[in-house]
């Protein structure tokens, strides 16, 4: 049991400062409870268990599962070398193409889809490394239990509930980023807690230590997925709130409270942004072969791409008329010009053919540049001069596959109603005057050539002097969900009305080799980005089909399927065990019940005994800290517009697992605290939580099929063995 | 007892003659010329509508918020006599003689200038002076787009007042409680619940107080703050509900029960319908998620073509479709499995939860039935077919179990419009879906309807309800297209409760998504901190006198100012309090910290929202929280000027700048309010007008 009374050691955020001062004479050591004897025997059983539970059956199933589809193929593609584009940052895939290339996958399997056998390819390395990481989450939420509530129990019940988790198991044995994003993310909390409980000593050497390890996890947790960001909000809270508290402490010189200041800065945004930083740096150094992302970085970009049509590119430098090209917009993640035979349906604007912004390459995103007023014969006639396009020029763009003129008129765009419409009008190049373009160079005077790649133009047009531009919005299903592009009135210079022109073929000029001018690395990591972001928004639900809801998640309501559907499948179905997650909600209700009534009591006045004073310590600063987590970890997910999974609370219930574990140990001691006889209060203790433990491991052994496979026929049929488990009729299994 | 014999009864009022003159000048501001133009501004296009439907007693509804708002116009419209019959439908039409256009916008007027002693109130109530309140009260005053929202037919000017109403209310209460017209109000309701949440837990910390008085407190403070808005909320919901009885234009978005509980309309068709569904019963199917469109199972003749455009082949059935259109190929029979007959027997046997039926399509007598075919748009899902047997060993698989999803218990009876119904299939245990997906020429652009295999939990879109309904009669199949073909008769009435209409009215209203997402005046929220829209209300047809929403210049500038002073000088204060460094008095600091919850608190509920929705957004939704920003302003002057200038010296000169700044709102008043007004300009003074390039002033091309 803790030490009663000595209230420093592993206190959390929410610490009453008011004791610092009255503890000083003491050595802090003495009052600092020591961790309960036994806690390095439990947390060597937990382990074997967690690796145990991990590991067991790993290689099962055979064949690809769910998104190892896209997570392995991106494995793959770190292995080859290839450029790729994926919406969540790079660590976690280059972790796993890492894991892959040490074990001996050589990065030919295709992964292309779930069910796909691996045969000869040796995945295991991969599995391992994912099962490894999600298997050290138990004991990081051991060792997190135990810091926050000092009592051996708590701890003990939040590692069970995560080992016997079917949910985490499943979740853990597969190639995913999850396991690696939870892996970061518990040990960012597992370090601040660590770091907490040395403030007694700062600038120690363990202080340092933790405190930087903090960083580096919580760089490692935005390196995986975007989520990381929850637990960087997690950790600033705790130490915004940790310099408040030193701030307030007026024995500490403000000398000193710089120097805190300063070491929070360094380890806790420097170093992490640092870390941040240079995984991106390593993606794009491993990455430089040409491969499917290409077309959603900008041309500068794709100059560094080996294989790349652009790298080391040949082709002419200066705009002539009768050059095919093709157009690309300078937003960030901007397309090309492109048009297809679709017109815009009825009640859009003209009916006339589509003109959009298109992200990948295609032979409709070629133009060719003519003269405004002559026709298109002697263009192509090989005896002419060569005339070169020239800054202030009027041009007219004639759409290559479709032959007709880039058009605009005084209708209204698509979706950005107050720019114009942007059309393809006129048969075989003949047109009207709505066709004509101004071709400007910023900052050139008239007269100057145009170079590609490198003159960022702009196209207006000479009827109505608007700007062609790319909203960047998405079109509907007519548009082939393809990018807006229009026609702006407001004369503002933005990327959005710039472009740049990319590809160039002419055969009657010279190719000459560009030393195209290289992106920087800010620049580079900022486009990426920027991409990231757009590609994360763009995963929209569709109507009609039905998506997971935040509030389904807590619940247990529907599991995600694996592997496996019909009866003769080896299926895998990702679902937490019931009894547990259950168990999770009712405390996160039990808990707000028993927080509310103590810090009522605490502000009446109620006298409290030196053991109910830890407890409310306990249950208000250890308790709030997970809880915080619990909800900086769920509620964001209410207020996303994209695409949510089941999978995507598990985070949040690694929280509630441990704020299960420390409520309960609270509550039993409080109430075994009522019955005065120590033997008899310390047996009903234990009762309890071993009860508690003993109903998880009897749940896990029945719900273990969900994790480690089954075959047969489904629960709905009563021959099945899990036919008495279906306890929602939304579970199928 | 007769006091009043001895005493003479004396009534000494105090009359606030600033109070009193503010309010005069707030209503001639708001009031003069009101009825200028006579033409349709802007979204009283949106509102009149609503009116006119009031005025009718026609159902409607409408997302943008709860329905007090939309009364209140439509009792100005009451007030004034107006008929309804006005046919809204462009910004910019003349009124026509009927239409009462002074009284349909007097009450938004009289809130706007309503809210100008309120100000003035709630800067006194924050103990600051009356200097400080007289400058709220004209900043108020001269804010030309609070003028420009409040003299047309629009909600911003009533919330704007319910919202500073309650914020009043809120704190001569705690010196010594709210309403609800947009959903903005919320969030202000919010921040006050907030507020007294956090007074209560100081008092909690008051020793002093016993245990019963604080339950008594506490129990004061849910009734006056929870029980009596719910009420409220609910009561406006029960005027809206009584007041409009007759069917309309957004009928179709309710439920078959909501439709038929309104006069005209559904109700017509299904009054007086048998309640019970039972075998041999004809009925029509609608779709309970009605999206894109409601919906009905529909099958016609033509089949399912043998190949689709990407090769994949059919079973070449009869196509089922979900059709948007009444239609007698609506119409099918439920059948017993066992049994041939097609009518119900005497006495009718209701089909309960589980059973399992056929459906039988009215007019080709062909089985809904479904198998392991691809579906034309869904090829993960199931054709669903109304089956012809080529003899090539498909077999029909035409059995369906009833689901009741909205039972109470598990031997319900299957009723009519009320029952919400699955129809699981037995042999493959898939479920009807509509898919959403509209087929391409061959099924005449018809829904596509499915049987979907992975029956992820529950979705509207695989939910069915009978809408009409009869007891079919005639055994032979000629009578029987006859009898299908005439109209439904007979008299039972079915009234739905109060609380189950509004529960689903709340429910329409919060998850409608207006589909329509662009205009050409929508702004995103970050443009509106600095005014860089306005937007164009309405624009003289021959001249160049136009009407805008535009601020006054100077006075957003200003606010934006006291909102990061305030905001710098608290962090400042604060980080000096906690090294116990107390710059100003105790009490000054209770007084800005309070000013602060409530301006800047306000201000940030009424503005952030707005970045996480994803509906098309309007400057004016910022005139809540700009009102907030606005009462900032003196607060911070006030605080300057008592803390901060020492010397006398610096007193009065900064009293003189003070002077000076505040005619340049004045001046910046003056000369935007020919557009507040809506006063001839001509091209010249239009473009001297324009100071931003963002700013759309319309110039008439010469």
């Amino acid at each position: 049991m803790p030490a009663a009374g000595g209230g420093r050691a592993g206190s959390g955020p929410l610490r009453q400062r008011g004791t610092r001062r009255l503890q000083g004479a003491p050595p802090a050591s003495a009052l600092s409870p020591r961790p309960p004897a036994g806690w390095r025997a439990a947390l060597g059983l937990v382990t074997l268990l967690s690796f145990a539970s991990r590991f067991h059956r790993l290689p099962e199933p055979p064949h690809v599962c769910w998104d190892e589809t896209h997570f392995g193929k991106m494995g793959s593609y770190y292995i080859n070398r290839t450029f790729f584009f994926d919406v969540h940052p790079p660590l976690g895939k280059m972790l796993i193409g890492l894991a892959g290339y040490l074990s001996g996958y050589d990065g030919t399997f295709p992964f292309q889809k779930p069910g796909d056998r691996y045969e000869q390819h040796n995945y295991m390395g991969m599995r391992g490394f994912c099962a490894f990481l999600g298997s050290c989450l138990v004991p990081f939420a051991y060792l997190t239990v135990l810091e926050l509530s000092k009592s051996l129990p708590a701890a003990l019940l939040t590692a069970f509930i995560l080992i016997f988790d079917t949910g985490c198991i499943t979740l853990s044995q597969y190639i995913l980023l999850d396991p690696i994003l939870m892996f970061f993310l518990m040990g960012a909390v597992l370090s601040m807690v660590k770091c907490n409980s040395c403030a007694d000593r700062p600038f120690s050497a363990s202080w340092w230590l933790w405190l930087s390890l903090t960083g580096v996890n919580l760089a490692g947790a935005m390196g995986v997925k975007f989520v990381g960001l929850f637990v960087v909000l997690l950790v600033g809270l705790n130490t915004i709130y940790d310099l408040w508290d030193l701030l307030g402490d007026l024995n500490l010189s403000l000398v000193m409270f710089g120097k805190h200041f300063l070491a929070r800065v360094l380890c806790l945004i420097l170093l992490p942004l640092t870390l941040y930083m240079a995984m991106f740096a390593v993606h794009f150094a491993v990455l430089n072969k040409s491969g499917p992302g290409d077309g959603f970085f900008s041309s500068a970009f794709q100059s560094q791409l080996i294989g790349n049509n652009l790298h080391n590119v040949s082709i002419p430098e200066h705009l002539a008329y009768g050059s095919v090209v093709t157009m690309k917009n300078l937003r960030m993640a901007g397309g090309y010009l492109h048009s297809h035979w679709h017109l815009y349906p009825e009640g859009v604007g003209a009916r006339q053919q589509q003109v959009t912004a298109y992200l990948h390459k295609d032979l409709n995103n070629l133009w060719i540049i003519k003269k405004h007023d002559s026709n298109t014969a002697d263009l192509s006639d090989s005896s002419s001069p060569v005339e070169f396009v020239r800054h202030g020029d009027i041009i007219r763009l004639e759409h290559k596959e479709t032959s007709r003129n880039l058009h605009s008129h005084q209708h209204e765009a698509p979706l950005t109603r107050k720019h114009f419409q942007v059309t393809g009008y006129g048969i075989n190049g003949t047109g009207d005057s709505n066709d004509f373009w101004r071709i400007e160079v910023v900052g050139r005077r008239t007269g100057k050539l145009i170079k590609v790649l490198r003159s960022k133009i702009r196209l207006m047009h000479v009827a109505t002097g608007c700007i062609l531009g790319s909203t960047g919005k998405t079109l509907p299903k007519w548009g082939w969900e393809q990018v807006e592009v229009t026609c702006t009135p407001y004369v503002k210079e933005t990327p959005n009305s710039l472009w740049n022109f990319e590809d160039h073929i002419n055969p009657k000029l010279p190719n000459i080799s560009l030393d195209v001018l290289k992106p920087s690395f800010a620049e580079i990591l900022l486009e990426s980005h920027m991409v990231m972001i757009r590609g994360n928004s763009g995963l929209k639900p569709k109507d009609n089909e039905v998506t997971s809801k935040p509030w389904h998640w807590p619940i247990n309501y529907q599991g995600l399927r694996f592997s496996g559907v019909n009866e003769t499948d080896y299926r895998v179905y990702l679902l937490g065990n019931p009894v547990v997650w259950w168990l999770n909600l009712f405390t996160i209700g039990l808990y707000l019940l028993i927080a509310i009534s103590t810090a009522v009591a605490l502000k009446r006045g109620v006298q409290l005994t030196s053991e109910h004073k830890e407890l409310s310590r306990v249950v208000l600063c250890g308790g709030g800290q997970v809880a915080l987590g619990w909800l900086l970890h769920y509620l964001p997910f209410f207020m996303m517009g994209r695409v949510l999974y089941f999978h995507h609370y598990f985070p949040a219930m690694l929280f509630s697992s441990m704020l299960t574990g420390i409520t309960w140990d609270t509550l039993l001691k409080f109430f075994s605290q009522f019955l005065s006889p120590s033997t008899k209060a310390r047996r009903v203790y234990g009762v309890g939580i071993l009860a508690l433990i003993l109903l998880i491991m009897y749940s896990f052994y029945l719900f273990h099929p969900l994790s480690y496979g089954m075959i047969g026929p489904m629960a709905s049929d009563p021959s099945s063995p899990m036919a008495g488990l279906r306890w929602m009729d939304s579970w199928e299994f | 007892m007769l006091g009043f014999l001895k005493n003479p009864v004396v009534v000494t009022a105090e009359i606030n003659l600033n109070l009193v003159v503010l309010t005069v000048m707030g209503l001639i501001s708001r009031l003069w010329g009101l009825s200028y133009p006579r033409a349709v501004v802007f979204d009283e296009v949106y509102y009149g509508q609503f009116v006119s439907l009031y005025m009718k007693r026609i159902f409607f509804v409408d997302d943008s918020g709860p329905p007090l708002g939309h009364m209140l116009l439509a009792l100005g419209g009451y007030l004034g006599g107006f008929d309804g019959n006005f046919l809204w439908n462009r910004i910019g039409a003349e009124y026509s003689m009927n239409v009462p256009v002074w009284s349909l916008r007097f009450l938004p007027a009289l809130a706007g200038a309503l809210c100008i002693p309120l100000a003035y109130q709630i800067l006194v109530e924050l103990q600051f002076s009356h200097c400080a309140a007289l400058g709220a009260a004209l900043l108020i005053l001269l804010e030309n787009s609070l003028i420009t929202q409040s003299r047309f037919m629009l909600l911003e000017s009533i919330l704007i007042f319910f919202i500073l109403l309650a914020v009043l209310s809120y704190l001569k209460f705690y010196n010594l409680q709210r309403h609800r017209v947009k959903y903005m109000g919320l969030f202000t309701y919010m921040l006050l619940l907030a507020i007294a949440g956090l007074h209560f837990w100081h008092m909690l910390g008051d020793r002093n107080l016993s245990n019963v008085s604080l339950v008594c407190h506490f129990l004061a403070r849910g009734l006056t703050l929870l029980v009596i808005p719910v009420a409220m909320y609910l009561s406006f919901f029960f005027v809206h509900l009584t007041l409009l009885y007759r069917s309309g234009p957004h009928d179709q978005i309710m439920t078959s029960a909501f439709q038929a509980s309104l006069e005209g309309g559904l109700a017509r068709i299904t009054q007086g319908q048998p309640l019970e569904v039972a075998y041999g019963s004809q009925i029509t199917l609608r779709n309970v998620l009605g999206k894109p469109m409601q919906c009905w199972l529909h099958s016609h003749t033509n089949t399912y073509p043998i190949r689709y455009e990407n090769g994949r082949g059919s079973s070449h059935q009869q196509q089922v479709t979900c059709y948007p259109f009444k239609d007698v190929n609506n119409w099918w029979i439920v059948k017993d499995p066992g049994m041939q007959q097609l009518v119900v027997s005497n006495p009718p046997r209701p089909v309960r939860h589980g059973h399992i039926v056929q459906l039988v399509h009215g007019i080709t007598t062909r089985y809904l039935n479904t198998h392991d075919v691809a579906a034309p748009l869904s090829p993960h899902s199931q054709e669903v077919s109304c089956y012809i047997d080529y003899n090539i060993s498909m077999p029909a698989q035409n059995l369906w179990r009833v689901e009741i999803v909205n039972r109470e218990s598990d031997t319900d009876v299957w009723k009519t419009i009320l029952s919400e119904v699955r129809f699981v299939h037995v042999n493959t245990s898939a479920v009807l879906k509509l898919s959403g997906a509209s087929l391409p020429e061959w099924g005449y652009r018809q829904l596509e309807v499915v049987g979907e295999k992975l029956s992820k939990g529950y979705h509207q879109s695989m939910v069915w309800n009978v809408e009409e309904h009869r007891y079919g009669k005639s055994q032979e199949q000629k009578e029987r297209e006859v009898e299908l073909h005439s109209p439904t008769r007979m008299d039972i009435s079915k009234n739905l409760s109060f609380m189950a209409k509004f529960t689903e009215l709340q429910w329409k209203i919060l998850t409608l998504k207006n589909e329509d997402t662009e205009h050409k005046y929508s702004s995103s929220a970050l443009d509106w901190i600095t005014m860089d829209t306005n937007i164009a209300y309405w624009l003289h047809p021959t001249s160049g006198a136009q009407i805008h929403l535009l601020g006054n210049v100077c006075t957003w500038a200003s606010a934006n100012i006291a909102a990061v002073v305030y905001t710098c000088l608290s962090l400042w204060y604060l980080i000096r309090r906690r090294r116990k460094i107390y710059d100003i008095p105790e009490d000054a600091w209770q007084l800005w910290v309070s000013a602060g919850q409530i301006c800047v608190g306000g201000w940030v509920v009424n503005y952030l929202p707005f970045f996480l929705m994803e509906k098309t957004l309007f400057l004016y939704h910022y005139l809540p929280a700009l009102t907030f920003q606005i009462l900032l302003i003196p607060i911070v002057l006030q605080h300057l000027s008592d803390h901060l200038c020492r010397s006398l010296l610096s007193k009065s000169m900064f009293n003189a700048l003070i002077v000076a700044w505040f005619s340049s709102v004045c001046f910046a008043y003056r000369t935007f309010s020919p557009v507040t007004y809506g006063e001839p300009l001509s091209v010249a003074e239009l473009k001297d007008l324009r100071w931003k390039d963002s700013w759309n002033i319309l110039i008439r091309k010469q």
